[in-house]
Formats: structure tokens, C-alpha cells, sequence
């Protein structure tokens, strides 16, 4: 073995690397929640009632889904460190299949919607007034926005599959899987956020 | 020129054996699942709280719950809590200053 064969690596690196990225998409976020409190400020009548036509249900079973694939992706850390490579890839496909779940019901709400005129641009939203246009324009545009997180996450945990079962993931080579869980904790923390300040206004 | 950036920056804030530990710490599955139990109840006890009606300090609760939700997921599923100090300072920079632009920016409107 000849020191040139040592493969350099920073675990402590590669995650402050992923950290700095993740600040960055905090802060995108936050400036959108920065406009949101101001229009929510100015619109308080027409938010609150606004707020009442989103379906409570919906978003409380996205929430909980969200939170079940972050425990999921966080378990198949615990399952590759204790080289249970199987388990961790029925855990990451669970993360999968719970994060298309998380899209379809999106899909079903945003139909809904459509269906009743209410989006962007739409003539139907532009006549209940300047509050519902700001409203329905933030919600689109923040959830739809998370929604593309979401679908990034996925391709995401995806590569990470495929890595796992070419080996290129290992017990003691699992810094890839750790910054794909933080991505996807992210996008759940955002979530966590979002949920109250669309669906919980009375 | 082989020294690792992480350790120039990090190596006086990190005590020998967290650096020593932290490769091997396995958290428990039980831990995730507990949280995971935590977080569920929180969201419904949010979402019982918006059936009560109780003006202004809604959005508060709201927000109190969201907050302490976060701090379990970026503690144990973010593994802030047996990670290096550093980056838990960081996250509550990024958080007190997008903090203090919404308090500065709702000040303007409310005052002006």
C-alpha cells in the first residue's frame, strides 16, 4: 500500500459545506415569510377568511406524513451504522414513497382550486379583492415552491439508493446519506412552518 | 498542504473525545420514533388550539409550537445535539436574523 492509494476525505467538511447550503434556502424562505407577515399584516380580514377555504385535513396529513419520512430517513442512518444495508433501503424507499404521497395530496389541492378558479391570475380571485389575490398568490407560490424541494429531495434520496446498493455508501462511508437527510429535514422544517400560517389562521 | 479545512476552523472548539465520538455515535431507532410520537402530538394539539378562539395569541401558539417542533427535529434528526458546537451557533444566527428582519420590518408598518 503506497500513501498515494489514501483516498483524501472530511466528513466535518463535506456536512459544514451542506449546512452553509441549507442557510442559504433558510434565508430565501425567510424572505418570503418576511412578505407574508407584512401582507398578512395589511390583509388581516381577508387572510383569515381566505385561510378558512384550505382543507385542515389535507394539511394536517401532509404534516404528519412529512414527519414520518424525516423519521424514516433519519432511521436509515442508524440501520447503514449498524451495516443493516437492506433495512436502510426499505427505510430510504419509505421516505420515497411517503414524499410522492406528500405530492399527490398536493396535486388534489391544488385541483381543487383550479377547479373553483382560484389561482394566480385568475379573473374569479382578482374580483374578492386585493387580500385573496395576496393570499392565494403567496400560497401557490410558497407551497409550490416547497412542492419543488420536495421533488429535488426525492432525486436526491434516489441517487443515494443507488448509491447504497453500488456500495459507494457504506458503514463508515455514509456522509452522502447524512447531507441527503439534512436536505430533506429542511424541507420538512419549512413545512413545519408553512402549515400553520396557511391552514391554522382562525 | 494536506490539513483538512474543517479542522483549521473547527479544531480549538471541539473537545478530543466528541472528535473522537462523533463518527461512531449511532442514535437509537426508539429516539427517532419517540420524537416522531412528540411531533405528531404537537401538530394535533396545534391544530385543537386553532378550534379555540383566542384572538391575536393564535398565531403565537402557532408559532410556539412550530418553534419547539424545529428544535426537536434540528436536535435529534438534524443531529445538532451530538454534532460540533459551531454549527448549532450558526443555526441560531441564521434564525435570530431573519428573526430581527421580520421584527424590523413589522415595526416600519406598525409605526409608521
Amino acid at each position: 500500500m503506497s500513501l498515494n492509494m489514501e483516498i483524501h476525505r472530511d466528513d466535518l467538511a463535506s456536512k459544514t459545506g451542506m449546512w452553509l447550503f441549507l442557510f442559504t434556502e433558510m434565508l430565501l424562505f425567510g424572505g418570503l415569510f418576511v412578505v407574508y407577515s407584512v401582507y398578512r399584516y395589511r390583509n388581516a380580514e381577508a387572510f383569515h377568511l381566505a385561510a378558512h377555504e384550505l382543507n385542515i385535513f389535507f394539511g394536517t396529513a401532509n404534516t404528519i406524513i412529512l414527519l414520518i419520512s424525516s423519521t424514516t430517513i433519519a432511521m436509515s442512518i442508524t440501520a447503514i451504522q449498524k451495516k443493516n444495508k437492506n433495512f436502510a433501503l426499505v427505510l430510504l424507499g419509505i421516505t420515497i414513497l411517503l414524499g410522492l404521497a406528500f405530492l399527490a395530496n398536493k396535486y388534489v389541492e391544488w385541483g381543487h382550486h383550479i377547479k373553483e378558479q382560484i389561482y394566480p391570475g385568475s379573473a374569479v380571485l382578482a374580483l374578492r379583492g386585493q387580500g385573496d389575490v395576496l393570499f392565494y398568490g403567496l400560497y401557490f407560490f410558497m407551497t409550490g415552491l416547497h412542492a419543488l424541494h420536495i421533488i429535488i429531495g426525492l432525486v436526491f434520496i434516489g441517487f443515494i439508493v443507488v448509491f447504497i446498493i453500488r456500495e459507494k455508501i457504506t458503514f463508515d462511508n455514509h456522509v452522502l446519506l447524512e447531507n441527503s437527510g439534512l436536505y430533506w429535514h429542511l424541507v420538512d422544517l419549512i413545512w413545519i412552518f408553512l402549515f400553520p400560517l396557511f391552514y391554522l389562521i382562525t | 498542504m494536506d490539513i483538512p479545512l474543517s479542522l483549521v476552523l473547527f479544531d480549538n472548539l471541539i473537545p478530543a473525545e466528541i472528535m473522537e465520538n462523533e463518527k461512531n455515535h449511532i442514535i437509537p431507532y426508539r429516539t427517532f420514533l419517540l420524537v416522531l410520537a412528540g411531533l405528531v402530538l404537537l401538530t394535533l394539539t396545534s391544530v385543537a388550539v386553532t378550534k379555540i378562539y383566542l384572538g391575536t395569541f393564535t398565531v403565537f401558539i402557532a408559532l410556539f409550537i412550530a418553534a419547539l417542533k424545529s428544535s426537536f427535529v434540528l436536535r435529534v434528526f438534524m443531529h445538532l445535539k451530538f454534532e460540533n458546537r459551531m454549527f448549532t451557533i450558526m443555526v441560531i444566527a441564521v434564525t435570530l436574523l431573519i428573526g430581527v428582519v421580520i421584527i424590523i420590518t413589522l415595526l416600519d408598518y406598525l409605526f409608521r
